[in-house]
Order: structure tokens, then sequence, then C-alpha cells
């Protein structure tokens, strides 16, 4: 009887919150919304019986994919209200597909039957626990899709950092050899400071005899008038 | 089976997830503006093929349905960041995420 209850109390608030996330007005919410149903799934995975997937699907999707998805609803500065224009229109052909697929998927779950053919179950050994029973599996049986899973998430994970990196140009870049090839030299200078003697009354701070302009790449560092300007004062 | 599913029954578990189905397909529907609430409704989608995955998998004691899972898994991270980054991106070119000015990319 407990099963029960906590099936059909977990399934509940999976489909409210799945109909909020869809009909939220604000993306954040829905976000949230997709959090709880995600929570709510990991417990239907728990009475299932799959204690492993439930704990992956907390850190992965609570962890990870929705907070990814909150972090670029809040980044994005969009008027959400003009998205939602126009909604109804769309919404009476919605209902009439739901409608229809949800009579499919009904009349397709009331008349499945069981091959009758027998095939090997890959269950794991008796008093094991799912994890472990799971991870002899991945190890043996999946390895190779296992390792073909760790592809498909680094193709991801360079594929976002390509997308998403900006034009390099806006940051503060040195010409390497240049920056090596300086010596001490050319830009320290040993100075007897007087005691008591403040830095405005000794003529200002000191520049370097080379600029650092010299070793910057071109147009990183400062604009081209401040170089000018940094020449010229050096010329006089 | 395992006892609590046992208890349940296979078909409650199906249902669910047939809603949820429904639920993602018409969350497409509804939004059909907003780019990031139609990757949710994908989510969703993934997640209704998850759940049936797990209840087979319970059901028949056969372990392979929660590796399936494993990897829908993996395959839904990887496609949330991607097109994650798209939109970002899009963003950044357009100034907007309207799924209707996409068709603006024909030439």
């Amino acid at each position: 009887m407990l099963p029960q209850l906590v099936f059909y109390l977990f399934s509940t608030v999976l489909l409210i919150s799945a109909v909020m996330v869809i009909s939220a007005r604000n993306p954040v919410h829905s976000v949230l919304f997709l959090i709880v149903a995600f929570f709510n799934a990991a417990g239907l995975f728990l009475v299932a019986g799959a204690e492993f997937l439930a704990m992956l699907l907390v850190i992965v999707y609570v962890g990870a994919v929705a907070v990814l998805f909150l972090f670029v609803v809040m980044m994005l500065d969009i008027d959400f209200t003009k998205l939602r224009e126009g909604l109804q229109q769309h919404a009476a052909i919605g209902v009439c597909f739901g409608v229809v697929l949800f009579a499919e998927l009904l009349v397709a779950v009331g008349n499945w039957h069981m091959s009758s053919v027998s095939v090997t179950r890959l269950s794991g050994a008796p008093g094991q626990t799912n994890t472990a029973a799971l991870g002899d599996l991945i190890y043996t049986h999946y390895i190779l899709l296992f390792q073909g899973c760790g592809l498909i998430l680094l193709v991801a994970m360079i594929g976002a950092i390509v997308l998403t990196l900006r034009p390099v140009g806006s940051g503060r870049r040195q010409i390497i050899d240049k920056q090596h090839a300086r010596v001490p030299s050319e830009t320290l200078e040993m100075i007897d400071a007087p005691l008591g003697v403040g830095v405005i009354s000794q003529g200002g701070f000191l520049r370097p005899h080379t600029s650092y302009h010299e070793t910057s790449v071109p147009d990183s560092y400062a604009s081209g008038g401040q170089i000018e300007a940094d020449k010229k004062e050096k010329d006089v | 089976m395992t006892p609590a599913i046992a208890s349940v029954g296979l078909t409650p578990y199906l249902v669910v997830s047939a809603a949820l189905l429904v639920l993602g397909v018409f969350g497409i529907f509804l939004n059909r503006k907003n780019v990031i609430i139609i990757l949710m409704s994908m989510e969703l989608i993934l997640l209704s093929a998850n759940l049936n995955f797990v209840a087979f998998s319970s059901a028949h004691n056969d372990l392979s349905g929660q590796i399936m899972v494993l990897f829908v898994l993996t395959i839904a991270a990887a496609e949330a960041a991607i097109g994650l980054a798209i939109v970002t991106t899009y963003f950044r070119n357009r100034g907007s995420i309207q799924v209707e000015d996409v068709t603006m990319m024909k030439g």
C-alpha cells in the first residue's frame, strides 16, 4: 500500500509541475518547476528500484542541466512577454495533437504483451546492490558504449566552448618574444630616494625607459592615441 | 519484479510516462516562440522515455534498460549544453531568441 501511495504522490506532483513548466509566464519559474519535476521523477525511479539512476538524475539534472538553464534564462536579457504573444492560436492545434497522441499511447499501453521468446536477462547477482550491478554491466557488456558516451560529452563540451567563445582581441596581450627578450637594465633603475619626501615633489612616478607598449600586441593595450602620447612624453 | 513496483504495477508507470510525453509535445506547440521553453519540453520528453525504460527494466528484472537510461541522460545533457550554447550565440548576434526570426537566415 505504501509504495502505491508514494507512487501516486510523486506522479501527481510530477505531472502538475510538468504542466507548470510549459505554462508558467516567467521562464525562471519554468526552470524551477523543471527541477521539481526531476526530483519527483527521481522519486519514481526509487519506487521502481533504480536507486543509482535516481541519484544520478538529481545530481546531473538538478545539479548541472537545470542550473545551466537557469543561468542562460537569467543571463539573456529577453522580453519574455513578447515571446508569449499569439499563444492561443497554437494552443488549439496543440490540444488536438496532444489528445490524439495520448489516446494512441493509452491504446498502446492497454494492448501490448510480452513476446514469448525468452531472452537472457542481464540482472545483477542476488544480494547485489543496484549500483554494483549496474557497474558490473557498464564496465563489461557496455564498455564501448560507455566510452562512446564519454566521447559524446567531450564533443559537446568542445562544441559549446567553440560556439560561445568571443573573438580574441578584447584582452590585453603581449608579444611573448619581445617580452621574454627584455632585460632588467632596460626597464629598471636604482634610485636613491630621500626619506620623508613625497613622490609628487620628485616629479611624479617614474616611467620605464622602454614603454610596455613596445611589447604589447598592437591595439591590445590601449588606444593608439595613448601610445602616441606616451612616445611624445618620452621624447620630451 | 522488485517488491515495490510489483505492488504498483507496470501500467501506471506507462500512463504517467505517456502523460509526460504528451505534456512535452504540447509544450512545444504552446511555446513556439521561446527556444528555451522548447528545450525544456524536450527534456520532459526525454524524461518520459527514461521513465519507461526504468519501469520496464524493473518489471522484467533486466538491468539493460537502466543502462540505456544512463546513455539517454548523457545525450540529454550534451544536447542541453549545445542547445543553450546556440541560443546564447544567437541571442548575441540577433538580440532575440524568437524562433520565427531564424527563418531570416534563408538567403
